[in-house]
């Protein structure tokens, strides 16, 4: 099953690899895994998507767990949570493209942030699979990049993720 | 007062009490070097390859129970010593492994001598660091040493570039550490532990199974009290040997690929099942499925939370240090009114003794061409029980394991994890620094002892009263085993052609060397070796070609499909 693991980290070099390591040397699944700094400098928060069965899924917890420079653990899948995720595409926009595209755009709530003579480029929010859904929804002929961040995730409510 | 990085480093080895650096000097660690020159607090152990000073460390804190440190150079030297820390990981040994690095500024520009120690260390290790900033110096050595130690333990390396250690700081050691990231679980919990004697007390064919848990967290003593209080069977995994004195009458020996057949019948058979401080790995329960054929419910204490059900699903898992733990279950046994199923029991020894009279580890004792196992049988008598054996690893380390009665914690060094041919020399070596007076033998074979025969020359230089124990059959005898068995006789690359003259090879480093080839020999040779008190002996005993180590439990299959010898 999907999970989506949320974790605070020391702000250090090599933290990173760290993550990244234990997961290619124990061979669990990362679907997208982002991290950026907090509001608090010293710290990193990563999302990691994952995929597995509950023991594997219990092992990726403790194993991230027992890093030295990992501080805090979260399956936000275990409760009520909000996933987004960010992309920007590029698609083609003449002729009648120009005006589905916008179109399109605005049924998915997303922005044109760029104009040129032959192109848009547009920004999506949202989970995952409305991500996916937009990129089905448009002709795939016209799609001349996408970038996407993958997943961050918050829990809903009281459920905080701080040290 | 304002120190250089090199002092520094110097100086906080000595705030950490430590008594041996074993190492090797290279261009990226003179500084380092030119400050052990000016002190002699510690003793600067040089050996002939950075592989051993690891495994020399590594083995010095397995007798210990101290932590190891091990000093190498940048590039080839931190990669000679990879071998050695990964042994190290695989088996939760606390150890300190400084590395020299390339100046700062040098760092990615491929220079002389350069490797990337703390990228290529990290899947193999505690945790590791970078001091780039001398201030941070002092403070990482103080965490280093706290990481390595509590916990469950493991190697932790600190890469040094060459520029930090020649710059000057203001030194101050961190009295205590405290890392928000790295807080381990010590005490168990008690409803945990309650609800474990509960089970325990009803059981009705229980069962212990104790592993290196107990050796590490020196937790020997109240295991004893424990397995006697309940009157139990108990079994050691390979790593836990000497946690339970093996002559008492509770212990059914070694379990596990090549454990007895009592240790591995009762591990399959019983209904309750104590684990402390082991982890289920493959060579111990054989194939899980078959495993949980049989009902039974698991009780597991271990330090790591990440040890616990992660190859077998646990129904009271208990997180903590062992002896902590076990220290909470004596007292609540003292206290509860009610003892173990005393019928249950007698009924269950029954079966045990059932088992433990088909004397698996049988073997014909009255060859004139040397068993093996003869040798470590004589090799036990002659020190009574009372050496600190090293070993390398393949069958020797098995017949080791198997008829050496290892009667206390931490006698009993080997590589149980990585399983990494050529320690059984260097490990002889660290622990004869730290137990100068003790009886040190060395068990090896033609194909081990040859990964790290260089250290012929370090025991040379510090007069290090070792005994080889060279049990050579001229095979490497446990790829031939399985070859034999499952290949068909095919043997591949497994015969050891044109080995040296052993004796001449010892005596051209200055030490005695003994070639034995009858078993009436055996014996004496052993005592005019050990009696030899100051001088390092190499003996050569020309053993069976083809003995195999038996039970075996072959690879993939259940604990009670073992093989026996009887059985072929």
């Amino acid at each position: 099953m999907r999970h989506i693991i949320s974790l605070l980290m020391e702000n250090e070099a090599g933290a990173l690899s760290r993550v990244a390591g234990l997961f290619s040397a124990r061979a669990y699944n990362i679907e997208s895994l982002t991290v950026a700094p907090t509001e608090d400098a010293t710290l990193s928060r990563m999302t990691i998507v994952t995929s597995g069965s509950d023991e594997v899924i219990e092992q990726i917890i403790k194993q991230l767990n027992k890093l030295v420079d990992v501080v805090k653990v979260l399956d936000l899948s275990d409760g009520r949570h909000i996933e987004r995720e960010l992309m920007l595409v590029k698609v083609k926009a003449t002729g009648v493209h120009r005006e589905e595209m916008k179109r399109m755009c605005d049924i998915f709530r997303g922005r044109i942030i760029d104009v040129a003579d032959g192109s848009y480029t547009i920004e999506l929010t949202g989970s995952g699979s409305k991500l996916d859904a937009f990129l089905e929804a448009i002709d795939k002929s016209a799609i001349l990049e996408t970038v996407r961040t993958g997943a961050s995730g918050i829990g809903r409510g009281d459920r905080i993720l701080k040290v | 007062m304002q120190l250089t990085g090199a002092e520094i480093v110097i100086r906080s080895l000595h705030e950490e009490k430590v008594e041996f650096v074993f190492g090797y000097p290279g261009g990226a660690v003179l500084n380092i070097y030119d400050a052990i020159y000016q002190q002699d607090a510690f003793k600067h152990v040089l050996v002939r390859h950075e592989q051993a000073a690891v495994h020399a460390a590594d083995a010095y804190a397995r007798s210990t129970g101290k932590v190891g440190v091990a000093l190498v150079t940048s590039g080839p030297g931190a990669t000679n010593a990879i071998t050695g820390i990964a042994t190290a990981y695989m088996d939760s040994i606390p150890m300190v492994v400084l590395s020299g690095q390339v100046p700062t500024a040098a760092i990615g520009q491929d220079a002389f001598q350069e490797c990337d120690m703390v990228g290529i260390t990290r899947p193999c290790v505690k945790h590791n660091f970078l001091v780039k900033d001398i201030k941070d110096l002092a403070a990482t050595m103080k965490k280093a040493f706290y990481i390595a130690a509590s916990g469950r333990p493991g190697p932790v390396v600190v890469d040094i570039p060459k520029d930090i250690t020649a710059q000057t700081a203001k030194f101050e050691y961190p009295e205590s550490v405290s890392l928000r990231s790295y807080n381990p679980v010590l005490k168990g919990h008690s409803g945990q532990i309650k609800k474990a004697l509960k089970l325990l007390l009803e059981a009705k064919r229980p069962m212990i199974y104790t592993g290196g848990g107990v050796v590490l967290g020196d937790a020997s003593e109240l295991l004893t009290q424990l397995v006697r209080k309940l009157g139990f069977p108990m079994t050691n995994t390979l790593m836990g040997l000497g946690g339970y004195p093996a002559t008492d009458r509770q212990c059914l020996g070694m379990l596990g690929m090549h454990g007895t057949l009592e240790a591995n019948m009762a591990m399959q058979e019983c209904d309750v099942l104590l684990a402390v401080g082991a982890r289920f790995d493959d060579r111990v329960i054989g194939n899980p499925a078959h495993f949980f054929e049989n009902p039974r419910k698991i009780i597991h204490i271990d330090v790591d939370p990440s040890s616990i059900s992660k190859r077998v699903k646990v129904d009271v898992p208990i997180v903590g240090d062992v002896k902590s733990v076990l220290t909470d279950m004596l007292e609540l046994l003292a206290e509860s009114d009610k003892g173990p199923n005393a019928n249950a029991l007698k009924a269950w020894w029954q079966q045990i003794n059932a088992w433990r009279d088909r004397n698996c580890l049988n073997y014909n004792r009255d060859s004139a061409i040397i068993k093996p196992q003869y040798v470590i049988e004589k090799l036990w008598e002659v020190t009574k029980g009372d050496a600190y054996v090293t070993s390398d690893v393949g069958q020797h380390q098995m017949w080791a394991a198997q008829y050496y009665k290892f009667d206390k914690p931490r006698r009993w060094i080997n590589s149980g994890g990585l399983g990494t041919m050529g320690v059984g020399l260097p490990y002889a070596m660290g622990v004869q620094f730290a137990h100068r007076d003790a009886q040190v033998a060395c068990i090896t074979g033609e194909g081990s002892i040859q990964m790290n025969i260089q250290e012929l020359s370090t025991c040379k230089q510090y007069h290090l009263p070792i005994k080889v124990i060279l049990l050579n059959n001229r095979y490497l005898g446990m790829v031939r085993q399985w070859q034999e068995f499952f290949y068909e006789n095919r043997y591949s690359e497994s015969y050891m052609d044109s080995l040296p003259d052993f004796v001449k090879l010892a005596e051209s480093y200055g030490h005695v060397g003994m070639h034995i080839e009858q078993s009436s020999d055996v014996e004496g040779a052993l005592k005019e070796a050990f009696a030899m008190k100051d001088r390092f002996v190499f003996m050569n005993f020309i053993t069976d070609q083809k003995e195999n180590v038996f039970p075996m439990v072959p690879n993939g299959k259940g604990l009670s499909e073992i093989i026996l010898a009887e059985d072929l």
